[in-house]
């Protein structure tokens, strides 16, 4: 598994934050991911009804999940392929080494996936002698760097281009140290020649997949590389690892949703290449896999169906939401401590591995709403987040000092009539003191706040006291 | 405020107030206004006298519970959007000079009556009735223009829940734009969080103190000398974070403006003289 280090939130933010290359690398996110989809939404007049289409699709297709598993798994095996079910993590690990071990495989290739992180494939499969390489780009380049992804749909956001070219230089030994690296160009030009061998090494390619099609039994992975392509039909075996909730009924639905996630995702109107694999090479096919396996995973999803978090489940990993989130700006995709970072990581994470361990996640945003004001699939993330501190709070697993402040707040909030004669003279108090400066650098109990900014000083005398004096009880509702 | 702010009866939510008769307000002052600048009330209150309508404040409010509610403790959230309820609900319109506050007695007080059918009725029909200060003028009150004068630039910041969960953006600026003498420049990404969010900012002060940095570069780069949102929270850390950063830059609630009662010190300034 991943390790987890979102219970150290708060530290792993604070590092982050003192991380000048970091700090720069983060700043591209809020440049060109932002800008890129503003214009692509722009240009779409209908750009708003297809998400709220894509909404429904998704709502419909978790409202009959079951029904349109089997279905999928039906087609699937109809066209020759082999469906694996795994409810948990372990499971998946399972069975995907199984059949790395009936293959005899020694090296697989994989594209770009999100729920091998989820799994701790990579980690596993070296502990038992099966070499994965990974072709995506950036995945490689974290690979090297012994990393986990920052970003869902862009991996090595956070790494700069010296830094790739100093692991690089490291690596790929049996190059000429001489030579020359300067252009992020030749960088990926070397990356794809060493690529293009393992392609050919490779016992199996494993990839996850965007969309599983209920009606033809289809597979969909999104790329830009084309390395999801040449992962998947070059090996004799490809073996698909999805989620449960990555079912569509329809190929007419895939479309439909593709249209808003590559814009939202890149800004792009599609992806490069949009591949669709249905079960083993077929007689007439000039090229494909011999085997064909699909692992279809649980790991959680199914006990959020019926809950306050089963909108979650309509999450496409377009990854907009971190591309607009101002937390995610400041810290980056790793101080969330798991797989999944920023405002979707927030909601999605606790599920996954429980809020015990993830409690810091739905609780570090401002809610501010950006995200779900740009969410694809209408996710009503703040909403989400605020249910988990729902869970929090009734468990008593937030701090004791916050649930004790929170709680003499509202017993004052609750009774204006001594909530007013309290402020009364506590704003009296301090809007003297505040009186020559006009704010204040330092107040006790306030130092989160006075730590980095002043505390303006209160104006002198409450509204509501003062409101009283000028009118009496004469335009004073008095309930 | 100019004559073309009539109110149009037929828009009362509740058709209580009958044609020509002044729309009766109650004003849901907010807890950061009433502790920390009473002005902003009393701008909001002749904002809206200006325009035709009668200003009351219930005596019973203190809060709209938001800290509660988003701090997952929705039975006080709820006990206290209970209290506010009763206090508001026969007035025409509930108007508050927060976009913050306004979007949780507007879009949020009905979920916490999940389990009742009656009482989310109830808290449907008031939260019709409850507006931002801003959007209440231009948005119900059709004003289009102040009677206000303010020399000098301003740039303004989008607070997020005004934006975001009541669409409030052209509203204040076309309002700022009638103010004689002034002038507005825009800042870069002005709809972008200042990091304030609620107890956001001192349960991860690192983490705020970043998101208002950068908020405070945009502001400063945007070259003028007046700030101003509709949000008292985002108002005073964005203050608090000049005045520590040593800008001379000035802070106010846009209501301040448009009413023309600036001679109160702008936020976390000292009196003059
Ligand atoms: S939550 Fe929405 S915006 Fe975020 S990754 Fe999922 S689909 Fe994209």
């Amino acid at each position: 598994m991943v390790e987890i280090t979102s219970p150290a939130f708060k530290a792993n933010a604070r590092e982050a934050l003192a991380d000048a290359p970091l700090q720069r690398a983060l700043g591209h996110v809020r440049s060109g991911f932002i800008a890129k989809r503003a214009v692509a939404a722009e240009a779409l007049p209908e750009f708003d009804r297809l998400r709220d289409n894509a909404r429904d699709i998704k709502d419909h297709a978790l409202a009959h999940l079951d029904l349109y598993l089997e279905a999928y798994a039906d087609k699937v095996e109809a066209a020759g392929g082999h469906v694996h079910w795994a409810e948990t993590a372990e499971d998946a690990r399972r069975i995907i080494l199984d059949i790395c071990r009936s293959k005899n495989a020694r090296t697989v290739t994989k594209g770009k996936s999100m729920i091998t992180e989820e799994i701790g494939l990579n980690a596993f499969l070296e502990e038992h002698s099966v070499a994965p390489v990974e072709t995506d780009l950036g995945e490689y380049i974290i690979q090297l760097r012994g990393e986990h992804p920052s970003h869902i749909i862009a991996p090595a956001v956070h790494v700069n281009k010296d830094q790739v070219e100093a692991d690089f230089r490291r690596v790929h030994t049996h190059l000429d140290p001489d030579r020359n690296l300067d252009e992020p160009t030749t960088l990926l030009g070397e990356a794809r020649a060493v690529l293009r061998e393992k392609y050919f090494q490779a016992d199996i390619g494993i990839t996850g997949a965007n969309f599983l099609v209920a009606e033809t039994g289809t597979s969909v992975i999104v790329t830009n590389e084309g390395n999801g392509d040449l992962t998947q039909s070059l090996p004799k075996t490809h073996v698909v690892v999805a989620s449960i909730e990555k079912i569509v009924p329809t190929l007419e639905d895939v479309s439909q949703i593709l249209r808003v996630l590559a814009r939202s995702a890149t800004g792009q109107d599609m992806s490069v290449y949009t591949t669709f694999s249905t079960g083993p090479r077929r007689e007439a096919d000039p090229d494909g896999p011999e085997d064909y396996h699909v692992v279809l995973l649980d790991n959680g999803r199914s006990s959020m169906l019926g809950t306050e978090f089963q909108d979650m489940l309509r999450c496409i990993r377009c990854g907009a939401c971190m591309n607009h989130c101002p937390v995610y700006h400041a810290v980056g995709g790793h101080a969330y401590g798991w797989v999944y970072p920023g405002p979707m990581g927030a909601v999605l994470t606790p599920s996954l591995i429980g809020v015990d361990q993830s409690g810091h996640l739905p609780n570090a945003s401002t809610f501010c709403g950006r995200c779900e004001s740009v969410c694809p699939m209408r996710i009503p993330l703040p909403k989400m987040m605020r249910h988990w501190r729902e869970r929090e709070f009734s468990r008593n697993l937030n701090p004791a000092a916050a649930r004790y402040g929170l709680g003499l707040w509202a017993f004052f909030a609750k009774r204006p009539a001594l909530y007013q004669a309290l402020t009364r003279v506590a704003i009296g108090t301090l809007g003297l003191m505040g009186r020559a400066r006009g704010r204040f650098r330092a107040m006790p109990l306030a130092g989160g706040w006075t730590r980095y900014r002043d505390l303006p000083a209160p104006e002198g005398g409450t509204f509501q006291a003062q409101w009283a004096k000028r009118h009496g009880n004469s335009r004073r509702g008095t309930r | 405020m100019t004559a073309n702010a009539q109110h149009d009866a037929q828009q009362s939510p509740n058709g209580r107030s009958e044609a020509g008769k002044a729309p009766r307000v109650g004003l849901f002052v907010t807890c950061l206004v009433d502790l920390f600048r009473p002005s902003v009330g009393f701008a909001a209150v002749k904002l809206m006298e200006d325009a035709g309508c009668r200003v009351d404040v219930p005596a019973a409010q203190t809060c709209c519970g938001q800290p509660a509610f988003n701090s997952g403790d929705r039975k006080d959230a709820r006990a206290i959007a209970e209290g506010v309820i009763r206090s508001f609900e026969d007035y025409d319109y509930v108007v508050a000079p927060s976009g913050s506050c306004a979007g949780m007695l507007k879009k949020h007080y009905a979920e916490l009556f999940d389990d009742d059918d009656e009482a989310r009725a109830r808290a449907e029909a008031f939260s019709a009735k409850v507006f931002e200060l801003v959007s209440f003028l231009a948005d119900v009150l059709g004003i289009t223009e102040v009677n206000a004068q303010h020399e000098g630039t301003v740039t303004y910041h989008d607070s997020c829940s005004g934006l975001r969960e009541l669409g409030i953006r052209q509203q204040p600026r076309r309002l700022l734009r009638s103010v004689e003498g002034l002038e507005l420049k825009e800042m870069k990404d002005s709809d972008v969080c200042c990091g304030f969010g609620g107890t956001f900012c001192v349960k991860y002060p690192d983490i705020s103190n970043k998101i208002v940095e950068e908020k405070t570069r945009t502001i400063r780069e945007a070259g003028a000398s007046l700030l101003l949102a509709g949000d008292l929270g985002c108002l005073m850390n964005m203050a608090g974070k000049l005045k520590r950063e040593g800008s001379a830059i000035e802070v106010r609630h846009v209501a301040e403006v448009l009413a023309g009662m600036t001679d109160q010190p702008a936020i976390g300034e000292k009196r003059r003289g």
